[in-house]
């Protein structure tokens, strides 16, 4: 019983709340916004330090025993996830005023990104099924409203498909939970997972599994479901594009790993086979979207599927080395999809127009973002020795383990064509020829968020040795779903 | 008893799938709380449909309902509730704003 494991979700909340008091107040709630999601980083720090020193948080909400009440867990794996979604969560904070026009700002932008963010936390964190969907609801009602602020024709036109199709999905998420609660008799997660486990997952249960993984493939945007993503995702501002690229889609994952890691795990031969096919169609599809495509937002926002494809192929084979290597890459994932849409963000306010056809020479003008950009081709395809590549090289040793030769080749290709979509974008848009129509504009306040992203997504390629123990650990509690269920259940 | 519900629950997910696949705005958005309608009966079913005892479990008590589902379904009610609303505000905007309320010309690659 403690309860740091409910603070990460508590003090965001408070934040927007308190924030949406005096929206109009620009010069208090940015420093004010600032502060809270310091502060919030700080929580988090706090709770991956404990759950690493101390083991599992479990919280029992009103003091109502485990199977019964709804229980917070804050396991290894939700505590660096919280923990990261924080880093990213500063970075946007710190990049939105300068990003977003002072109207946006004032439509309660910083309100619905504290709900954002405490919707995240929440889904993170929670232990009960039905609670996973009430943060959903939470995260997707604060990204509703964000993904119109500014109310565009175009932004209207997506957004309204965003809407439909995660309320569709929202809705066989209670079906689903309808499902199991009929079959098992309980939400707890922990307590379904040892009911599941004694009946020994027989039909129906497999098939509810299956509409829950189509449910979270919705949300995670995998292929045949992703279509609803790249535009939506492109649409709004920079700033909320890098939370939902680094945030949502990664929420969607983050249920798929936990609910296959430890729920369904009994039929193996049926859904994880299931899954690394899903994996390679996502990621052959997913970079086939963005080298079709000239406008640079929809090429980072088509790039979020082969990376949900490459966490869900860690997944499918389900060995110590290919859930690390999901791990590891689900939090590189984060940190440079973040850096990318925000970079991307910049260069389209510096040129003016998202259409790679009409800029080129920019390196003349903006150096530094030039490498900058560069730079995290090179980490988002895997080059070593970025994060990207000790992420692939653990979810292809894990492959190669289990003999899946195909998946392997389609990922080594796809990663070799995800470098060339990023490469186009500098080799079209910072080289050829100095095009005399742009004006140098000053980009203050905009690099910095980045290059911290960028500088953490490097460390944990290159300082692996220190970060790899701890996301080893992570695997071995996950392929151990005994450790979750002793750890709610008390037994 | 739970047998006519869940023929209901899949008569209205049925409906709901129809009006889902329209291309007016307004009967898609018929469609997802026809769908939600069809959730929510469906989450109450699984419950047991009994009539007349205690939803709570005392000493000497043995029949008793199940009050979970009834705590499920009121928090989504309020939450499709909620989403609807925004929902039919959204689509009164967007059809304003694109002048049109048919899905096919809303479709549009022109920011591509």
């Amino acid at each position: 019983m403690n309860n740091l494991a409910v603070l990460p979700i508590i003090t965001p909340l408070i934040a927007g709340i308190i924030l949406a008091f005096f929206p109009k107040k620009l010069q208090w709630v940015r420093p004010l916004s600032k502060i809270f999601i310091l502060i919030n980083l700080a929580i988090a720090g706090l709770l991956i330090w404990t759950v690493f020193s101390d083991g599992t948080i479990i919280l029992e909400t009103g003091g109502w025993k485990a199977p019964y009440g709804i229980v917070l867990v804050a396991d290894k794996l939700a505590a660096i996830l919280v923990f990261t979604t924080n880093i990213v969560a500063a970075a946007c904070a710190f990049y939105a005023p300068h990003s977003l026009t002072d109207r946006k700002e004032r439509y309660y932008f910083y309100s619905f990104f504290f709900f954002l963010i405490s919707g995240v936390s929440g889904a993170f964190l929670t232990g009960d099924l039905f609670n996973m969907f009430v943060f959903f609801e939470v995260l997707l009602m604060a990204s509703y409203a964000l993904i119109v602020l500014g109310g565009d024709k175009v932004q209207l036109r997506e957004s309204i498909k965003y809407v439909f199709i995660n309320l569709f999905s929202s809705m066989l998420f209670v079906t689903a939970v309808a499902f199991i609660y009929g079959a098992v008799g309980t939400v707890n997660m922990a307590q379904i997972a040892q009911r599941v486990q004694e009946a020994d997952q027989q039909g129906i249960l497999t098939t509810v599994g299956i509409l829950l993984f189509f449910v979270f493939a919705v949300k995670a945007a995998l292929f045949p479901l992703y279509y609803w993503m790249p535009h939506s995702y492109a649409v709004p501002n920079p700033v909320i594009s890098a939370l939902f690229g680094a945030l949502l889609t990664k929420v969607g994952i983050y249920s798929i790993i936990r609910v296959f890691s430890l729920i369904f795990v009994h039929k193996s031969g049926m859904t994880h086979e299931l899954f690394i096919w899903i994996a390679g169609l996502s990621m052959i599809f997913g970079v086939i979207g963005a080298l079709s495509t000239n406008n640079i937002k929809l090429i980072i926002a088509y790039n979020i599927i082969p990376a949900i494809g490459f966490i869900l192929m860690g997944v499918g084979v389900l060995n110590e080395y290919s859930i690390s290597g999901s791990i590891y890459y689900l939090i590189h994932d984060m940190l440079i999809k973040a850096s990318l849409f925000l970079l991307i963000g910049t260069v389209v306010y510096a040129t003016g127009t998202s259409d790679l056809r009409k800029f080129s020479g920019l390196i003349h003008y903006y150096p530094f973002l030039g490498w900058l950009l560069f730079i995290s081709g090179f980490v988002l395809a895997g080059i070593p020795p970025f994060s990207g590549f000790i992420g692939k090289l653990l979810l292809l040793k894990g492959a190669l383990a289990s003999r899946e030769i195909a998946i392997v080749i389609v990922g080594l290709l796809s990663s070799l064509l995800i470098l060339y979509s990023i490469m186009k974008i500098f080799i079209n848009g910072f080289w050829g020829e100095k095009d005399e129509s742009i004006k140098r504009i000053s980009l203050k306040g905009r690099m910095a968020p980045i290059v911290v992203l960028l500088a953490l997504s490097i460390f944990i390629g290159v300082g692996a040795e220190f970060i790899y123990p701890f996301i080893e650990s992570v695997s071995a509690d996950l392929l151990q779903p005994e450790i979750y269920i002793d750890a709610v259940l008390k037994e | 008893m739970e047998f006519i519900i869940s023929i209901l629950a899949g008569i209205l997910f049925a409906t709901a799938i129809y009006n889902l696949l329209q291309k007016q705005l307004l009967r898609i958005i018929i469609g997802t709380l026809l769908l939600s309608h069809g959730a929510h009966l469906f989450i109450l079913t699984m419950g047991e449909l009994k009539r007349g005892n205690p939803p709570i479990l005392t000493e000497g008590v043995s029949n008793y309902t199940d009050p979970l589902p009834q705590a499920l379904i009121l928090t989504s009610i309020v939450i499709s509730f909620g989403i609807t609303s925004l929902l039919l505000v959204l689509a009164y905007r967007t059809a304003t704003e694109n002048e049109t309320d048919n899905m096919e010309q809303l479709r549009g690659n022109d920011n591509e």
